[in-house]
């Protein structure tokens, strides 16, 4: 760790030689071809080297790559369709004055998991994280993907936990409302 | 107490779905479920988003094992080592 963020030649050798193969298959798994995801893995490390100063030294190192490598093949994925970020006010739930919401869609008349087959599922969902604003795909990421505890996630992102628990629930209803356009036609 | 809106179910469903909420708080959030068919909706595609994001990018187990990464990939990002 150390090394690494000293430039050390021999600890940048060890490290992509030992994340290089994790990397490459969370890539695969996004982007689901092998050119994009070699060039989105050879993103992600010189995304990581960028940035490896401002890693703190009480989080786990596979965690942090994890969403670096994740992060940089939904950008390429986003490229590649040519999708913009979208807004996650726009996205959120709309209410009248009432305090009822405004305009709910017919329900979902499936889940999900018996519309789509396993991998369209995941493309769907991998390309509507890459449309999240960069705060609200990290806790995604880390949170629901990864799976991390709400203070790892805190200590991985230098913010409080209210803070990403605030931000995963807006992301999460940003999330849903991409989806529900994806699935519901009205 | 004043009755709950959706606006403020909804607005604190990620507790609800927790079960972080104190006992009153959570039969509140159950009374107005009860009645209230559009929540109970945003209640089950909220849930349905969580198991999508956490299902559907997990590895397969049926799929057969990766391949491992090629060496002219290893090469090139060594080569790309920043000078430090
Ligand atoms: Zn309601």
């Amino acid at each position: 760790m150390v090394g690494l963020r000293k430039g050390d030649h021999d600890a940048f050798d060890s490290f992509v030689r030992l994340f290089a193969p994790r990397a490459m298959r969370i890539a695969r798994r996004v982007l689901q071809n092998e050119a994009d995801a070699a060039d989105a893995v050879q993103d992600a490390f010189i995304s990581a080297m960028s940035s490896i100063r401002q890693f703190r030294a009480d989080c786990q190192l596979a965690t942090w790559f994890q969403r670096v490598v994740t992060n940089a093949a939904l950008m390429k994925l986003r490229s590649k369709l040519r999708k913009d970020i979208r807004s996650i006010d726009e996205l959120a739930p709309a209410f009248y004055a009432d305090g009822h919401r405004i305009g709910p869609k017919p329900a979902w008349a499936q889940t999900p998991d018996e519309i789509l087959e396993r991998s369209e599922r995941c493309r769907m969902v991998h390309e509507r994280i890459s449309q999240l604003p960069e705060d609200s795909r990290n806790v995604v990421l880390l949170r629901d993907i990864q799976q991390e505890s709400t203070a790892e996630t805190a200590r991985q992102l230098g913010v409080s936990e209210s803070v990403v628990k605030t931000r995963l629930h807006r992301a999460r209803q940003a999330l849903r409302s991409m989806i529900e356009e994806e699935l519901v036609v009205a | 107490m004043p009755e709950l809106s959706c606006q403020e179910l909804i607005r604190f469903l990620d507790d609800y779905v927790d079960d972080t909420q104190p006992a009153e708080l959570r039969a509140e959030f159950e009374r107005h479920l009860e009645i209230c068919p559009d929540c109970v909706d945003y209640l089950k595609t909220y849930r349905d988003t969580i198991s999508l994001a956490r299902g559907a990018c997990a590895e397969d187990p049926s799929a057969p094992p990766p391949d491992d990464i090629p060496d002219e990939l290893i090469q090139i990002i060594l080569r790309s080592r920043p000078a430090g």
